[in-house]
């Protein structure tokens, strides 16, 4: 156990981490050079397009230094937001930690509460300033950062360079000596944290887990302690680039386990599990039920395709634990998934894996946060859908989760990124400017803004600069409406949404003009409104045809015309039918533009 | 072509031709002989009915006293003049190589030589007009005396001049309400003077209709020939290919260009409402019934009973018709009307 180290890196998106990882693999001769695909940790093609990690995974490399022989587990953790609870399981899981710092671009928001995990974790820091071949790397500068951030000697940096090698093995020998080796009881029950789940279409749920004590063997009998579940430890192993399968994974040290589970949903991130003969009294400290943050409609846009979105949605829930769903139905859409995302990009990945995967297309109702109501009558409701919300008259109190959003960015975008968060009903809370050219913003401000078309803008704004990071707060009370689209009377319940009240008449004025623009003329006028209850705030009108008619149909004709008019009326069987009024598809996609 | 009727001699169910149209492209630009040419071979691969209609599309400046004597004398008892407008500058807009005044002259020596039964073509519609030329237009054409009017709306289509040009905005789109309106003033104007609308492109008085066209409409036989022509049988329509190196190759070696479509059950169905409809004698539901195996109104019942409801379509003596108002929607009714296609994809 004493040769042990269990390290995570942190880095913001693009700092450089896969790099460098690969370069740690290369030169403990744990991948060959033949076996390595760039960016090796990242094995799902989506994340390695948007260039972050999404599902953490664990390898094991040897490391000889001085005559001995070391194990070094690098633990890698997701970088996006969304994945906050699976970063700190992961860190939970380490001694500690390399601080990757791109020596051009300086620290952003994800790194420092990612570190703030890892520090409250009593993790040991490693900070690495990386890409310093770069000719616009301001060591110096970043250098200076880093001391204000962790209070460490401008020495204990180490220069590198992932994609050319440098520091290498200066981060291997820091890793040595710097990081304490795991500490446990292998005499003591058994108590495994498990920090992620892996799934593999033959063999099931792969657990990835850290044994803080004890130890298991092949066979043995385990239960896990969050769900009460037990299974035999039909396979374990330590990770390499393959699986290496062991009769005994010690304590301190890292593997994998199958057992046949099926579905992801059995294994928690952040469970504990111990032996069923002789259990260990208590979890490790720590574990959380993962919950939906964002929820949205998925309907598919072939209604005939329901079955099949059903499938794909069951597909996608054997390895995504989080994704939470349950039948719904919307008059617009037809039958539908009502989900629960961690996040907007957990959304938006959900989306491209069905699209890619499964080569469903979805149309998404307007996301919503979980409300809380309480009914006139006393009545304690959650509401994450327009549909579930009360008629007005019959709430007493709204309230919204807010979060507390950190934002780090150049100072001269400071002023936008103020404009934006006002606008999005944030207040400021804090300013601290860790650089003379960098600023740490913190507002409170309603989830609900943040899921919807915040981090584009902010990222547009800033261009590109601003990184965002939040965490919830709490709830507030705070005037929220149900905002209805009407199309000649009839309600279009997948375009309603919950907004705040000081927003409402500018919600329905821009929606109902995207709708004029997208909804095309039909047979007769169509008046397109904007309701809060029974009051209407906004209208637009769709003239009614005016002439659908081709001047020349002659012998040379008929043919051709027959099959454009086919096509139109194929085009047209795509649009969904609310009352008698045709609504294209684009239509229910334009909502989420609204801004 | 004349090798390509003798190849297509046994298209047709039956020998009797009872129309002939020469158009496409510019066949005013033929010679004495070369008509002469092909009357004879038409007349020698089939029976020519002694009342035949036999048009002949032309445009205003070939039509010479000699060269309508010469049409005469071949049995041409029928012209397409393309006019256009009345109004020079739209002609020189829309590059129109003959004047109004030319235009107008060419009717007249026409009917002097002997062919009066003329049909005329008219474009509205064109951008910068007013209902003012709209109307002159149509008082000269009534004035001309002649027998049947086509009046078409300008369309633009894209990689054309008028295409590239709305597309860079140098010329403006044409409104839908602007066209509606103009459509609606040339069908009263056209009525008053005398004219049934008997299609929704075509006058015609004194039941002067376009027998040949009105075939098409009606479902009837028709055989095409040269170069991406098309024909028809009841079956299945066939094209020829349009290239006239190609065409000419491939009649040189006795092959005949042709594409051939079989039309399924629902093609022959949303064919006949998309002409018929277009016409005064609209689509017999009996007939429509028998193409779809008995199942059209089925499918299509509620359908009718809407655009009834709102006034586009009404249905009378088992005939189903377009209302006056329907007439600026025939194509929404008839793609509405469309069975689906169940066998191909």
């Amino acid at each position: 156990m004493k040769n042990i180290r269990n390290f995570c890196i942190i880095a913001h998106i693009d700092h450089g981490k896969s790099t460098l990882a690969d370069r740690l693999l290369e030169y403990t001769n744990t991948v060959t050079n033949r076996e390595m695909q760039a960016q090796l940790l990242d094995n799902m093609d989506l994340e390695r397009e948007r260039g972050i990690t999404i599902k953490s995974h664990a390898i094991q490399m040897d490391y000889i230094l001085a005559g001995e022989k070391y194990t070094l587990n690098l633990i890698d953790t997701p970088g996006h937001v969304d994945f906050s609870y699976e970063v700190s399981r992961s860190i939970a899981a380490c001694e500690g930690a390399l601080l990757l710092i791109d020596a051009s671009q300086g620290i952003e928001a994800q790194t420092i509460s990612n570190l703030y995990l890892a520090i409250n974790h009593d993790l040991i820091i490693i900070p690495v300033l990386n890409k310093i071949d770069l000719p616009g790397a301001m060591p110096e500068e970043v250098k200076d950062q880093i001391v204000d951030l962790i209070g460490c000697d401008r020495d204990e940096i180490i220069h590198a360079s992932g994609k050319e090698g440098i520091g290498v093995p200066d981060i291997l020998e820091a890793i040595v000596h710097r990081i304490p080796a795991p500490k446990g009881d292998p005499d003591a029950p058994l108590q495994a944290l498990i920090f992620d789940s892996v799934f593999n279409s033959y063999r099931g749920i792969e657990v990835i887990f850290r044994i803080k004590n004890g130890s298991v063997r092949k066979g043995d009998k385990v239960k896990f302690m969050a769900t009460g579940r037990e299974y035999q430890a039909d396979e374990i192993g330590t990770l390499r680039l393959q699986q290496q399968p062991k009769d005994v994974v010690e304590c301190g040290d890292v593997g994998y386990l199958i057992s046949g589970i099926k579905v992801a949903r059995e294994v928690k991130v952040g469970d504990t599990f111990t032996h069923t003969n002789r259990p260990s009294t208590a979890m490790i400290r720590g574990f959380e039920e993962v919950k939906p943050m964002v929820f949205a409609g998925i309907y598919p846009v072939d209604t005939s395709e329901y079955e099949e979105l059903r499938e794909a949605m069951e597909k996608l829930q054997l390895n995504d634990a989080s994704l939470v769903w349950e039948p719904e139905t919307s008059a617009a859409l037809g039958f539908g998934f009502r989900c629960g995302f961690l996040g907007m990009l957990h959304m938006e990945i959900i989306q491209e894996r069905l699209e890619r995967e499964f080569d469903m297309t979805v149309i998404t109702t307007v996301p919503s946060v979980q409300f809380r109501v309480t009914t006139t009558r006393g009545e304690n409701l959650k509401v994450s859908a327009p549909s579930e919300m009360p008629e007005p008259n019959f709430i007493s109190v709204i309230e919204e989760p807010f979060i507390n959003a950190q934002i780090i960015s150049k100072s001269e975008y400071v002023g936008a990124i103020m404009t934006l968060c006002m606008e999005k009903r944030g207040m400021l809370k804090n300013q601290i400017y860790l650089t003379s050219d960098r600023v740490e913003l913190q507002f409170s401000m309603p989830l609900a803004e943040v899921v919807f078309d915040f981090f584009d803008r902010l990222k547009t704004i800033s261009r590109g600069y601003a990184s965002l990071d939040y965490e919830l707060t709490g709830y507030e009370a705070s005037d929220m409406v149900k905002l209805d689209v009407m199309l000649n009377g009839d309600r279009v319940d997948a375009l309603s949404a919950i907004v705040h009240r000081t927003k409402a008449y500018e919600w329905g004025k821009k929606l109902c003009e995207k709708l004029r623009e997208l909804i095309p003329r039909q047979m007769f006028e169509i008046a397109i409104q904007a309701a809060i209850g029974q009051k209407i705030i906004a209208r637009e009108t769709v003239k009614a045809m005016r002439k659908d008619v081709l001047a020349k149909c002659y012998g040379g004709d008929i043919s051709r015309k027959r099959k454009l008019l086919e096509k139109q009326k194929k085009g047209k069987k795509r649009m969904r039918q609310v009352g008698n009024v045709e609504i294209p598809q684009e239509a229910f996609m334009a909502v989420l533009k609204i801004s | 072509m004349i090798r390509e009727l003798k190849l297509q001699r046994d298209y047709l169910p039956s020998d009797d031709l009872h129309t002939i149209y020469f158009g496409g492209g510019t066949p005013s630009l033929l010679s004495e002989k070369e008509l002469a040419f092909l009357m004879d071979a038409i007349k020698k691969q089939f029976h020519l009915k002694p009342d035949a209609e036999i048009t002949l599309e032309a445009n205003p400046d070939d039509l010479t006293e000699d060269t309508l004597a010469t049409l005469a004398d071949q049995g041409i008892n029928r012209l397409s003049i393309g006019i256009q407008t009345f109004h020079d500058p739209h002609l020189r807009f829309m590059n129109r190589l003959h004047t109004a005044s030319e235009a107008e002259e060419s009717v007249r020596r026409a009917q002097d030589a002997g062919i009066t039964n003329i049909s005329v073509d008219l474009i509205y519609a064109i951008p910068a007009e007013n209902d003012d030329i709209l109307l002159s237009d149509i008082e000269k054409a009534l004035a001309l005396g002649v027998e049947h009017i086509s009046a078409y709306c300008l369309t633009v289509e894209p990689k054309t001049a008028f295409g590239n040009w709305t597309k860079t905005g140098k010329m403006a789109p044409i409104e839908d309400e602007f066209a509606a309106r103009q459509f609606e003033v040339l069908i009263s104007k056209l009525q008053e003077g005398g004219f049934e609308q008997y299609e929704i492109s075509n006058f015609a008085r004194n039941q002067k209709y376009s027998r040949h066209n009105s075939a098409y409409w009606q479902r009837r036989p028709y055989l095409g020939v040269g170069p991406s022509a098309h024909s028809y049988n009841g079956a299945s329509r066939q094209y020829n290919v349009s290239n006239n190196a190609k065409y000419l190759e491939s009649i040189k070696n006795r092959v005949l260009p042709i594409t051939v479509e079989i039309l399924s059950m629902e093609d022959q169905v949303n064919e006949y409402l998309l002409t018929g409809l277009r016409t005064k004698w609209g689509c017999r539901l009996e007939l429509l019934q028998e193409l779809s195996g008995g199942s059209f109104l089925m499918k299509t019942g509620e359908e009718i009973f809407r655009l009834n409801e709102i006034g586009w379509l009404h249905s009378r003596d088992g005939l189903l018709l377009l209302t006056e108002k329907g007439k600026l929607f025939a194509d929404q009714v008839a793609s509405r009307l469309f069975l689906e296609q169940t066998k191909k994809g």
